[in-house]
């Protein structure tokens, strides 16, 4: 029996849904409690510290000896910033943390930290990024030049003739406002001090446990060896949960310093406050377009604000410099000039966020499409037709290598299912009515699995890309699979098992998946960037295989025949076209008891390997329908339809999950959710009641279709699918807005759209609500 | 976001109840659902030095039409009118606009009272008991008062209760069968606050309007009766040419408000719904 | 140290006799107090909803509730959900429709449909949708949970008329 492909319930479940997780949070509750003091001002220096003379209480000078956090990348552009675990001199935004108060518990540490008074000399917070940019700003960093951090430029030689030739020039400025992540789990650390050896196991909710040791250890000094790093159950992530923030720094520094067990569980103010925040980008494009409809060239001036530090261990070039290299998406055109920056502010630390720079782009891109085609009198679909990527592997102005996709198929697949025809005359007869319906299309590409030399080229110093897994089957014919990546919700455990299954002819039951413990896995870079299915799925896979090639060795041996004629399947080593089989179960007793009896072969079956790909380009096309209630400006999405390549799909139930969930996080990235900071630097978002992630009552049934282009870029032949759904949604609501409100000419850049924003723009238009 | 510490009093009798309050007065606040106070305290925005718990108090759990009226006790939990309390367009009403109130859980907890006592300007009984003319029975050790709706709110987040009072009581005016009503609420997601909202409620007596409600809340410190357009309405005949008038009244109302801005809402913007709210409150009521 | 109160609370059939401050919330008590670490704190404001108990039959979030306020009520957390090794029916559909990614959420929206089941076993499916909107889920944008709670109710239905 095939396991790859069914949609096998995951194995990670029945401990979830009986209350059985095991949160950081859950095993906190004997550590003494921690609670953060935080900067009430964005910019100032720090005066003094008044700390009542009871409680234990630390601030930045009890920790000089600690260096701060200051990822690197090589770069002339790249400006290295130290960002301090906790302050001396001055703080860079609301909600950085200053000071921290050990207690029994959290009210108490609480009842401490209203107590710590922080005298700070404010100064005018540079909050707007756009002003950050101006000549005359004053740079948010003093040892910092100017507020642009890292900057990306490439112009290719005819872009001036493309702008030269073009029939239409469309010109556009694009604005996507702050976010988070939002993980339901807030951040959280449990540092345990073991007084027999001097270590520190830190249990924490985050996505890279290994690079979490590596930079803890690094910034204190300490051998990586005195520190182990559990990511237990981990409630989402999104991307807020891979950097190294300074409160886990602290964490271990404190339970080293007090000798015992302390615990830090971020609450939802923090967390909108002071984790991370993304998306906060500024795109100036300018399109050059032929009369027939094709992109000859494009020309743009990106803008993100990347916060008051550069996070660890990507830099804040994740968010600019992604959007430099793959702003061209899935279009095929030649010229591209791009000057792209990371421009430093007082506000919170921007590091990724599902998708990165991918919504925002394809946003950029997808409206810059509709306007052009509504300039050049083309229906929406035919201008795709002729730029979308149609040969392979196709090589961006940028550089990327695409390999085999299906743009094209997936776009035409999505609109039979949307039924365009219909729609439009439908559309028409409620335009008649007042009532305004809207079709919106987004095509994308979305970079996946990619390697070490994707994270090379950047320059970074960490680069990460590979995936280690070691597989042992035990002597009964169980299997344990240790693998460096850290799945936070996403199912990975079932789809390896899966994987790995048809690989070893066992069921996914007798598969256990040991991930998130540094001292149980080897090296890993965890999960981020639509990466763990590909490369630690492609890693289990070849280390499977090996043991795989082993069995089969001993079982050719055991009933002499070639290993070449053996099958592994369904718990069975059977010879081809004869009766003969063994129990898998025995060629693993064998291979442990009777090792003697296998000349060449290395006793046991424990196997190891590395997968380091080269990247492959996952793709979709979302569709949106929506109805715009025009007096109060309320979006209704009616329907949502993504047509999907992931490659070949390992668990079709869990792919299905990664798009509904992106694409509700898209929507709530095009219609509801944004940070927003007061002139000052005070975060005026900072509970669920004023940031507003969508509930089931905003979210449709998302109707999916899948192509399955088999990629020779990855092992598994499964591409990445993480993002998607984040990436195109936006684009395709937006340009369904857009799409109902045509009769009145409106073109919104704006990302949210909140129902303000369109009300203000159907106003402009002469649109009044019983004016 | 754990609250400050604080004393916990749950007394067994109202009596026990108005003797702490008239002992803590300022010191205490009085816990019923909790549904606002608790969040407040847990950010520390509130810090009450004593919660008085008034949910063992049987006399102020109660809800019956009596004369005319349907009195609504200080413990009745926003989901008792999930289904229509009495019947009529006012069970009716209520039901449609509990639907508004927060979400299915925080509706088991919260009372109707507490949302009148917290006077938030965006809440949804705040606009009920304003537009429908309630009246609030307030008690104390020192005795009984009624107050007028018109007289209870005095802003956000105040009211004309004394710090050793408390909201016992709600009376709404029960409507006969020929009165038709109607309520739109704008937020942002499911349960939110309003942005804007508007009540409508008309006495229709042969296919004229004789007396009619008109009240909008989510602006302002306060919700809002609009008592001009209220008399526009009586006298108009409800029928199809009540269209115009609606359009007219929903172009008066937004001219008839002072709203404020925040992240969510600007004031023109919040116009704009109000002018919306109006048209479909009335719409529904009268269409 | 604040004065600490001696409260007994009935969860999930047993008894717990606990020594607590007044300000801790219903939540922290079941889950520090009590060791039930399956009812999570996802904002201790009342909007996600992961805190989402039973309090004599009603869903109601506990980090909006006491735990002094919770003597004398029946409580019921995900914990007491399954029946043993058996699980409800709730939990059953959301692991056959992938209810549930991360699972921080999860039993939060599993003592919410328990609790409105509970209230009106023959919830619309816009009931059903309504209802559910009072909880955040980030991961599973949702329609695999009402999905789930659908399906759940039809056969809470079935075994009940059977």
């Amino acid at each position: 029996m095939n396991w790859i492909g069914r949609r096998l319930p995951r194995l990670e479940d029945p401990a979830l849904l009986k209350g059985g997780g095991s949160y950081v949070a859950d095993r906190a509750s004997k550590a003494a409690a921690v609670c953060f003091v935080r900067s009430p001002v964005a910019r100032g220096t720090i005066v003094d510290i008044e700390i009542p003379s009871d409680g234990i209480i630390f601030t930045g000078r009890d920790l000089v000896d600690v260096k701060p956090i200051r990822p690197i990348l090589h770069r002339p552009d790249y400006v290295a910033i130290g960002q301090p675990v906790l302050p001396v001199d001055r703080v860079s935004f609301c909600g950085q943390a200053i000071a921290v108060v050990v207690a029994d518990d959290p009210a108490l540490a609480e009842d401490v930290a209203e107590q710590v008074f922080v005298d700070i000399d404010v100064a005018d917070a540079i909050i707007d990024f756009e002003a950050a940019l101006a000549l005359d700003a004053t740079p948010v960093h003093p040892d910092a030049a100017s507020n642009v951090l890292v900057e990306g430029r490439m112009r290719t030689q005819g872009l001036d003739k493309a702008f030269a030739d073009a029939a239409e020039i469309v010109t556009l400025d694009v604005r996507s406002h702050r976010q988070s992540a939002a993980p339901m789990e807030n951040r959280g650390g449990l540092a345990e001090y073991d007084a027999a050896s001097g270590r520190v196991t830190l249990t924490a909710s985050v996505q890279m446990p290994h690079m979490l040791r590596t930079g803890i250890a690094d910034t204190l000094g300490m051998p990586e060896s005195d520190l182990r790093v559990i990511a237990p159950d981990v409630g989402g992530g999104f991307g807020q949960k891979m950097s190294l923030f300074p409160e886990y720094v602290v964490l271990v520094w404190l339970a080293r310093k007090l000798k015992r067990s302390v615990a830090w569980i971020e609450d939802r103010r923090e967390n909108l406050l002071a984790s991370a925040h993304g998306r906060d980008q500024a795109f100036s494009l300018r399109g050059a377009f032929a009369g027939d409809g094709r992109l000859l060239g494009l020309d743009a001036d990106l803008r993100s604000n990347i916060g008051a530090f550069s996070c660890y261990p990507v830099t804040c070039g994740v968010e600019p410099l992604m959007a430099f290299a793959e702003l061209p998406g899935p279009y095929d055109f030649a010229e591209y000039g791009v000057r792209s920056r990371g421009v430093t502010t007082n506000t919170c630390m921007m590091a990724p966020y599902r998708g990165v720079s991918r919504p925002t782009l394809t946003f950029s891109m997808e409206r810059m499409m509709d306007v052009a085609a509504k300039r050049l009198g083309i229906d929406a679909a035919e201008i795709r037709r002729r730029n979308l990527i149609k040969t392979f592997p196709h090589r961006s102005p940028t550089g990327l290598v695409y390999d085999e996709g299906s743009y094209l198929q997936a776009m035409e697949v999505a609109l039979d299912a949307a039924d365009l025809p219909a729609f439009r005359e439908r559309q028409a007869a409620m335009r008649e009515r007042g009532q305004y319906l809207g079709v919106g299309l987004s095509v994308f590409s979305e970079r996946t699995g990619y390697g070490t030399p994707a994270y090379a080229a950047r320059g970074m110093e960490i680069v990460p890309g590979y995936e280690i897994v070691d597989c042992s089957m035990d002597p009964s014919g169980d299997v344990v699979l240790r693998i460096g990546s850290s799945p936070h919700g996403q199912g990975l455990k079932t789809s390896l098992a899966q994987l790995v299954s048809d690989e070893l002819g066992i069921e996914p039951q007798r598969i256990r998946i040991i991930s998130g413990d540094t001292d149980a896995t080897p090296y890993g870079w965890g999960t981020f960037a639509s990466r763990s299915m590909v490369i630690a799925g492609g890693a289990s896979k070849l280390a499977a295989g090996k043991v795989a090639v082993k069995l089969k060795t001993i079982a050719a041996t055991l009933m002499e025949t070639s290993p070449d004629n053996i099958e592994l399947k369904d718990g069975w080593a059977r010879v081809s076209h004869s009766n003969q089989a063994m129990e898998i179960g025995a060629l693993a007793r064998a291979a442990y008891h009777q090792s003697h009896r296998f000349k060449g072969l290395l006793p046991g079956l424990h196997e190891s390997a590395v997968y380091d790909p080269g990247g492959t380009f996952s793709n979709a096309c979302h569709v949106a329908m929506v109805e715009v209630d025009i007096e109060t400006g309320g979006v209704r999405i009616e329907r949502f339809l993504v047509a999907e390549d992931a490659g070949v799909l390992i668990n079709p139930m869990i792919v299905d999950g990664q798009i509904t969930g992106g694409v509700a996080q898209g929507i709530a990235n095009a219609l509801f959710e944004e940070i927003v900071y007061d002139d000052t630097g005070n975060l005026l978002t900072a509970s669920f009641a004023d940031y507003l992630p969508p509930t089931a009552a905003e979210i449709p049934e998302i109707e999916i279709m899948h192509m399955e282009t088999v990629s020779p870029e990855s092992v598994t032949k499964a591409k990445g699918v993480g993002e998607g759904g984040a990436i195109g949604a936006p684009a395709a609501i937006v340009n369904a807005i857009c799409d109902a409100l045509s009769p009145f000419g409106i073109e919104l850049f704006e990302l949210p759209a909140t129902p303000q924003r369109i009300r203000e723009a159907l106003r402009r238009a002469g649109v009044a609500t019983y004016a | 976001m754990k609250a400050a510490a604080f004393d916990y009093l749950r007394p067994a009798s109202l009596g026990e109840a108005l003797a702490l309050l008239a002992t803590h007065k300022d010191d205490c606040k009085i816990l019923a659902g909790g549904q606002s106070l608790v969040p407040a305290m847990n950010f520390r925005l509130a810090r009450p030095a004593i919660l008085i718990d008034i949910n063992d108090l049987d006399e102020l759990d109660h809800l019956r039409a009596d004369a005319g009226q349907l009195k609504i006790g200080a413990l009745t939990r926003h989901a008792a009118f999930h289904r229509p309390v009495v019947e009529g367009p006012l069970g009716t009403l209520l039901a449609k606009v509990v639907r508004h109130i927060a979400h299915y859980p925080i509706r088991q907890r919260g009372t109707f009272a507490g949302s009148l006592s917290h006077a938030d300007p965006a809440s949804e009984w705040c606009l009920v008991a304003t537009t429908l003319r309630a009246e609030m029975v307030a008690k104390s050790a020192r005795g009984e008062r009624v107050i007028a709706a018109s007289d209870f709110f005095h802003g956000t987040f105040t009211t004309a209760l004394e710090p050793d009072e408390i909201l016992a009581e709600i009376r709404l005016p029960i409507m006969t069968p020929d009165w038709r009503v109607g309520f739109y609420e704008f937020s942002r997601r499911a349960g939110d606050f309003a942005l804007g909202m508007a009540v409508a409620a008309a006495k229709v007596e042969d296919g004229t309007i004789r007396e009619a409600r008109l009240g909008v809340g989510g602006v302002g410190d306060r919700a809002i009766r609009l008592g001009a357009l209220e008399d526009q309405l009586v006298g108009t005949p409800a029928s199809s040419d009540v269209i115009d008038s609606i359009d007219r009244i929903a172009r008066e109302a937004r001219g008839m408000i002072e709203p404020s801005g925040d992240i969510h809402a600007s004031p023109e913007y919040r116009r704009d719904l109000i002018a919306a709210s109006v048209k479909r409150a009335l719409t529904e009521a009268l269409a | 140290m604040p004065d600490k109160r001696d409260v007994t609370l009935a969860v999930n059939g047993k008894t717990y006799a606990v020594s607590i401050e007044p300000r801790r919330s219903l939540a922290d008590v079941l889950r520090d107090d009590c060791g039930l670490t399956g009812t999570h704190l996802g904002c201790e404001h009342g909007v996600c909803g992961a805190c989402t108990v039973l309090v004599n039959d009603k869903p109601v979030r506990s980090c909006l509730m006491f735990g002094v306020q919770a003597e004398g009520k029946v409580v019921r957390t995900v914990e007491g959900l399954a029946d043993g090794d058996t699980l409800h029916p709730l939990q059953q559909a959301f692991w056959e429709n992938h209810g549930l990614q991360c699972g921080f959420c999860t039993p939060g929206f599993l003592m919410l449909a328990a609790g409105a089941l509970q209230e009106n076993p023959d919830m619309s499916d816009d009931d059903i949708k309504d209802v559910l909107s009072s909880n955040l889920c980030r991961c599973t944008g949702y329609q695999n949970i009402v999905k789930a709670v659908r399906l759940a109710a039809r056969e809470m239905r079935a075994r009940t008329r059977a």
